[in-house]
């Protein structure tokens, strides 16, 4: 990068906001996406919206493409710098500045770990409900950003459905607000909703109004272990039929448990077919009886085991086989693809069998687990990602398996965002007349094309 | 004559040193999750202060994208090694490892540094090192003023290496194992055990290895301070200096393994750390050392780990300490021997002690060894989170099983205007011991 222009950078955050070390611009070349490093010119730190806007602005009229960063836990490739230019990293920005009791709502900068806000919530009794698998490290603004999701989506939803209101700096430097604290609010385009799981290609967010909601007083998990993968699906159907909303709902695929099994042996049957995570939560009088529905439908529907945990010593036991899915596989090999194809929750069975055939056919290793609720799946691939060979079906099983996902009516992400990682099948879900909407706003927004330049939309 | 060494040469170079490790920095999927629990990472708040970061500048140096430079060299010495990652991640990784993997490159390529050089130099010639070290103790009141109460000093002039406001322990004047015969013997001995001071017991904190003494002679158990004991080398592992680690461990393995006893102990978990898991490992090409260093490694016990698993320590002696007690874990305690169950065990088994559980007692204090030495402000910062979980705890005392942490600790409560003191477990049992002698 130009010498004018670095002066230019450090003149706005100061000489130690700026890195331009090989090593450090080698540090923020990379997510946790595997196959998608690349280095930027430069890392820049601003503390706050003014400093973001002036670089923005700097970054407008030089053309130069602007990745924002947290902290870089992204399953899509959504902040690597692939076209160079400047890293915006976000961290500094981490200040709560509000809990307000009387609206429900906290303000927060985007800097701030997801856990860090839970935390400071949790002592008015409230929950910010957006878990995804990183929330000890993931920064708000970016899982606004990626419209991160969770465990308890399937009740509590995804980031936008907490997000009310956003401090956006626009590519041009200049910057708005949208939404706010009003719980009903339909002035307007939904801006706070576009803004939100834009994955940086439209603004940067400073700033971020959420919704909290009351932490629920009682919870009750139940495991149980299915032989055939039918009856899994059909429990899961049946128990939203029974109009009970679980706050989590897992499922964990054959290929999972046996995994699961070898590295933590917390007594999974290698011959099941699925197994169900089930948590109720809420008001303890409705959390009995939701309990004790859910278990009913469980038996009904040929659950081979059912165990129910009485206190929280219980419930952790049952929540190991779930939390060790993840490390299991990914412990297997040195690489892994934490996918999040999603389709409706009465595919789930159906997709479960086509992943694991497509599996057999390329040759490669899947093991899927995830939230069955929401049907939103996480087919984990593992592989090494230095021999060529294994690549090419690696990508060929990924190809089918998103293929397999938008036929069956899903989606290609339930809460990791499309970045890089999921780009080659977006016209696919959404055909050419959609993608050319999406190509309109992000050029009016901005027009020179700064913002995460290729990623989401692609090239524009 | 010369052949022109060219950039590519030294690329390739550097990339054999880190080659052997090749497949474990690829088993890092960046997830990120060190990020939660690196003290480092939580002050300086940049990649290559975590785990992730690391690891990736060694694949990088190894794919030839960065060379093994001053930066490289930086980002790896920014480690205090409490093995906090390595005991989050997901996969796995031994990152504390690797980190010292890739110091060890460094010092291969680049050399040691000039300052460290000098002082490891000094440290392998055992007699001049403890010659220096008593000089120290000797002439030390010369240039540290002592600190009324507490086992706390302060430099009077400018020290190299030092930061000024630094309070430090003074050096004793007499060394531990100066102040007694080589075997303290007792009548019919239950067992016989081999005592395993440490630089740090033997110059600083005598206060602490006289109370080892004390504890296994109210136990009826003979102790031997083989006087030819040296530096564990730990401080020199961890700098990446393989080679002058494997002179101090051979030397300890001889000495240890020659001496006929039940079981050796230490009363430092980098110490018992360093007998029981890092010299098995730094013979890899040597089967007699491996199988000797093995040996040696299955009857060291970290002293609190001993007295309750293995002496069973005599409870009906025990008389009251009236104190509000917390407990620091040491990294290489907490996460490399993995002993926090037994010193609470003793604390708990004072009459008169109530224990108060800190907020993460198993997070680093910040002293990490030299680590301190280097990075003063930094380790600063994280001792003040430890400071303010001692301080919601409302004890009076903190206990430690280690010499650094509790140098640090002590440096920490005097710089933060607060008024606990800072003791090895074993002390308070002494105490304990002594009351019930009365």
């Amino acid at each position: 990068m130009e010498k004018k222009l670095l002066d230019s950078l450090t003149a706005i955050v100061g000489k130690e906001n700026v890195l331009t070390t090989q090593e450090d611009l080698y540090s923020y070349s990379y997510d946790a996406t595997p196959g998608h490093a690349h280095m930027p010119d430069v890392v820049v730190m601003p503390a706050n919206a003014e400093e973001t806007g002036k670089i923005l602005a700097l970054a407008n009229e030089n053309r130069i493409p602007v990745y924002t960063r947290g902290s870089g836990t992204n399953l899509s490739a959504g902040c690597v710098p692939t076209k160079g230019g400047i890293v915006l990293l976000m961290t500094r920005l981490n200040k709560i500045i509000e809990i307000d009791l009387e609206n429900l709502v906290a303000v927060a900068e985007p800097g701030v770990i997801v856990a860090d806000l839970n935390k400071a919530v949790a002592a008015h009794g409230l929950i910010y409900p957006p878990d995804p698998g990183t929330v000890n490290t993931a920064t708000l603004g970016g899982t606004i950003a990626e419209n991160a999701g969770g465990l308890r989506g399937l009740k509590y939803g995804v980031s936008k459905h907490y997000v009310m209101g956003l401090d956006i700096v626009l590519a041009s430097g200049d910057t708005m607000t949208t939404g706010g604290k009003n719980v009903k609010d339909v002035s307007g385009y939904d801006m706070t909703k576009l803004f939100t799981g834009a994955e940086g290609t439209l603004g940067v967010i400073t700033k971020a109004t959420v919704k909290l909601v009351p932490a629920p007083e009682a919870k009750k998990s139940m495991m149980a272990i299915f032989k055939d993968l039918d009856n899994a699906g059909k429990a899961v159907s049946g128990i939203i039929a029974a109009k009970i909303i679980p706050a989590t709902l897992e499922i964990m695929d054959n290929a999972t448990i046996r995994t699961v099994e070898d590295y933590a042996h917390v007594g999974l049957p290698l011959d099941a077919e699925a197994v169900l995570l089930i948590e109720v939560d809420g008001n303890p009088t409705v959390v009995e009886k939701e309990a004790a529905k859910v278990m009913e439908v469980l038996t009904a529907n040929h659950a081979d085991s059912v165990q129910i945990a009485k206190d929280d010593n219980e419930r952790d036991k049952l929540w190991a086989a779930r939390r060790a899915a993840l490390p299991a596989l990914a412990k297997l090999r040195p690489t892994t693809y934490v996918e999040d194809a999603t389709v409706p929750r009465n595919q789930v069975p159906a997709f479960l069998r086509a992943v694991s055939q497509l599996a057999v056919k390329h040759q490669v290793t899947i093991g899927t687990f995830g939230h069955a609720g929401d049907g939103n799946m996480h087919p984990t691939i593992v592989c090494d990602i230095r021999d060529s060979k294994e690549m090419e079906r690696v990508q060929k099983a990924m190809d089918e398996m998103f293929r397999t996902a938008i036929e069956l009516g899903g989606t290609l992400s339930g809460e990791h965002g499309i970045g890089l990682g999921k780009l080659p099948w977006m016209q696919a879900q959404h055909g050419p007349v959609a993608m050319n909407a999406m190509k309109s706003i992000k050029r009016a927004l901005d027009p020179n094309l700064i913002l995460n330049p290729g990623k989401l939309i692609g090239e524009c | 004559m010369t052949e022109k060494i060219t950039a590519q040469d030294i690329r390739s170079q550097d990339q054999a040193l880190l080659k052997d490790i090749e497949d474990a920095l690829a088993n890092c999927m960046k997830c990120g999750n060190c990020m939660e629990v690196c003290p480092l990472y939580k002050e300086i708040g940049r990649e290559n202060a975590v785990a992730r970061g690391k690891l990736s500048l060694m694949e990088g140096v190894l794919k030839g994208v960065i060379p093994l430079s001053a930066n490289f060299d930086t980002a790896m010495a920014k480690c205090v090694s409490c093995k906090a990652c390595a005991a989050k991640c997901p996969c796995g990784v031994p990152a504390d490892d690797l980190i010292l993997r890739g110091r060890q490159a460094i010092v291969k390529a680049r050399g040691l540094h000039p300052i460290k050089q000098k002082v490891f130099a000094l440290l392998k010639n055992r007699p001049l090192f403890d010659f220096s070290l008593r000089m120290a103790g000797l002439f030390g009141p010369l240039s540290f003023k002592k600190l009324p109460g507490k086992m706390a000093a302060i430099a009077r002039f400018p020290m190299p290496g030092m930061d000024k406001r630094r309070i430090t322990a003074p050096f004793a004047s007499t060394p531990l194992r100066s102040q007694h015969p080589e075997t303290i013997k007792v009548d019919k001995p239950r067992l016989k055990v081999l005592f395993f001071t440490g630089c740090t017991i033997n110059y600083i904190y005598t206060d602490i290895g006289n109370s080892v003494l004390n504890v296994l002679k109210a136990n009826n158990i003979e102790v031997t301070l083989p006087s030819l004991q040296h530096c564990c080398g730990t401080p020199v592992y961890m700098s990446g200096d393989i080679d002058s680690a494997r002179v101090l461990a051979k030397h300890n393995i001889d000495i240890f393994s020659e001496t006929p006893c039940d079981y050796v102990v230490a009363a430092c978990g980098s110490c018992a750390e360093a007998f029981k898991i890092e010299y098995p490992h730094l013979f890899a090409d040597d089967a007699l050392m491996t199988e000797k260093a093995k040996k040696l490694a299955a009857k060291t016990y970290e002293i609190s780990e001993f007295l309750v698993d293995i002496a069973k320590f005599d409870r009906s002696k025990l008389g009251k300490v009236a104190a509000t007690v917390t407990m620091h874990d040491p990294c290489h305690m907490a996460r490399g021997i993995k002993v926090t169950k037994q010193p609470r065990e003793i604390l708990q088994a004072i009459p008169g002690v109530t224990f108060a559980e800190m907020k993460e007692p198993a997070r680093c204090c910040g002293a990490g060894g030299s680590f301190s030495l280097a990075n003063y402000e930094l380790s600063r910062k994280i001792n003040d989170r430890k400071v303010a979980d001692i301080a919601s705890t409302k004890a009076d005392i903190v206990a430690t099983s280690c010499g650094s942490c509790r140098m640090h600790i002590t440096d920490g409560l005097i710089q933060n205007g607060m008024t606990q003191d800072s003791l090895h477990v074993i002390q308070l049992l002494d105490q304990s011991y002594q009351a019930g002698a009365k």
